[in-house]
């Protein structure tokens, strides 16, 4: 341990939980939400955000312990950090690491940019958006709307 | 495109031709719509023009429920004359301030509600979506009467069904004109039309230019479409024009409307260099933008447009109930 190390905090590792690695800078709490984490159930959480990286420059990273995500739930982040990577920790090794895919679908994860739509309304429905081809954003199911950039303004 | 599950095979039929199914149970969109569904209703719907004795008692005793939160003449009233032509008749909801939805009722609750007094839904909603989302709530059939700025899909197939009285379907060239943002008739009309490989030419001014995620799906459908800010040369090889109403509300101040309103205003002098033959088509009501004029010449075909809403709702409610 160098002198300079001394003087930073340190994220320990976890012991059975979930590492989502190489988020995209400034996402990290995005992410909490998209996976419905918001540390009321207990759940012991680290955060790192704006972490040196070499492939990225920054990157956030988010550490869950006791809690292995599923390939479901961590998908839906693709659309706001597609390089992320899971890795899944058990007795502080990783037993699995998978990257995020793009899923055909999402629900409940974003209010609908349009303030016309039906799913605005007080209607008991959960949004869902199709996702379109790499690039093109995701759609309202409901009003039609195309989502194609700042995603994450849109996670309520 | 499936927007639903095929529908179970229908009653046999007492008089007129074998009738083919539609695909869904729901009308929420042309988009669901292939070029045979479109063409099964146009053909069913000249069956019924032609002999519309012979469908009168076709659906004596269903019931017909019109949910209609936004104001309606003709969608309304031909939606009601269809159902009673057909022998059956209607449960109206009636205007939405004597109704629940004023005491604060979701319009999941009242499709919900509403199914049980009827065999199919006829909705009209301000809001984009929302029957698309009241679909989800019902068995009984659900047609689409307008959602916001979204489609008007039962509109269109009148609309195709007087195009293809008066011009053809088949290479056909159409100018569509106005408020091309948040007119559904034009969204469901262009959408409709990609089915049959016409050419599309759009007029509009830069804020009321088709919306993205129509140009989108035109995209993807390999439309032809071609996008102006003025009527240009392209109206001489038109075969129909579709006009629409520029809404004032859209605007900020009345100069700017009547600024952007006059310069979308077809008259006799404008059609000057139009074909002979040209059908001018608008789905009513107009204010403005069709000069009282032009009623009187042979390109004027809006009335006939609207009488034909008739005999295609009925073919349409005959193929779903």
């Amino acid at each position: 341990m160098t002198p300079d190390d001394d003087h930073q905090l340190r994220v320990s590792k976890i012991r059975n939980g979930t590492v989502i690695d190489h988020v995209t800078a400034g996402q990290a709490l995005n992410v909490l939400t998209i996976v419905g984490i918001d540390g009321e159930s207990g759940e012991t959480l680290s955060l790192g955000m704006n972490v040196p990286s070499d492939r990225f420059g920054a990157k956030d990273i988010v550490k869950v312990e006791g809690r292995e995500l599923s390939q479901d739930e961590v998908d839906v982040l693709s659309l706001i950090a597609p390089h992320a990577t899971i890795n899944i920790i058990r007795e502080y090794e990783v037993a699995e690491k998978h990257r995020v895919e793009r899923p055909d679908t999402v629900k409940g994860v974003l209010d609908c940019p349009n303030r016309h739509c039906i799913t605005n309304a007080d209607e008991p429905v959960e949004t869902r958006f199709d996702v379109l081809s790499e690039g093109d954003g995701v759609r309202c199911v409901y009003c039609e709307s195309i989502l194609d950039e700042n995603i994450a303004a849109y996670i309520p | 495109m499936g927007h639903g599950s095929a529908p179970a095979p229908r009653d046999s039929r007492r008089s007129a031709s074998p009738v083919q199914p539609m695909r869904q149970d729901h009308l929420l969109t042309t988009k669901q719509l292939s070029r045979e569904d479109i063409e099964a209703v146009l053909d069913h719907a000249a069956e019924v023009a032609a002999d519309p004795a012979a469908f009168r008692d076709r659906h004596a005793g269903k019931l017909l429920a019109l949910c209609f939160f936004e104001p309606s003449t003709r969608t309304k009233m031909s939606f009601e004359a269809a159902i009673k032509r057909l022998g059956g008749d209607v449960v109206d909801m009636g205007p939405v301030e004597m109704s629940s939805v004023k005491k604060g009722e979701s319009l999941a609750d009242t499709v919900r509600v509403v199914e049980g007094y009827a065999d199919a839904l006829v909705l009209r909603h301000p809001s984009q979506g929302a029957a698309k989302l009241a679909s989800e709530f019902v068995d009984v059939p659900l047609l689409n009467a307008g959602d916001g700025a979204g489609h008007h899909p039962t509109q269109t197939l009148l609309d195709l069904y007087t195009i293809r009285e008066n011009a053809g379907l088949d290479g056909l060239k159409i100018g569509v004109m106005g408020d091309l943002k948040y007119g559904r008739t034009v969204h469901s009309l262009a959408h409709a039309l990609t089915n049959f490989d016409a050419e599309m030419h759009f007029v509009a001014p830069e804020s009321l230019r088709l919306p993205e995620p129509v140009r989108y799906d035109l995209d993807e459908a390999g439309a032809a479409i071609h996008e102006h800010e003025e009527v240009g040369d392209f109206l001489g090889e038109l075969d129909v024009l579709y006009v629409t109403r520029i809404q004032r509300e859209r605007f900020p101040d009345e100069d700017e409307y009547q600024r952007v309103a006059g310069r979308y205003r077809i008259d006799a002098d404008a059609l000057a260099d139009a074909r002979d033959d040209l059908t001018v088509m608008h789905p009513l009501p107009r204010v403005d933008e069709i000069a009282s004029e032009v009623d009187d010449t042979e390109h004027a075909t809006y009335f006939e447009q609207a009488h034909n809403a008739v005999p295609v709702r009925m073919a349409l409610l005959d193929l779903l109930l």
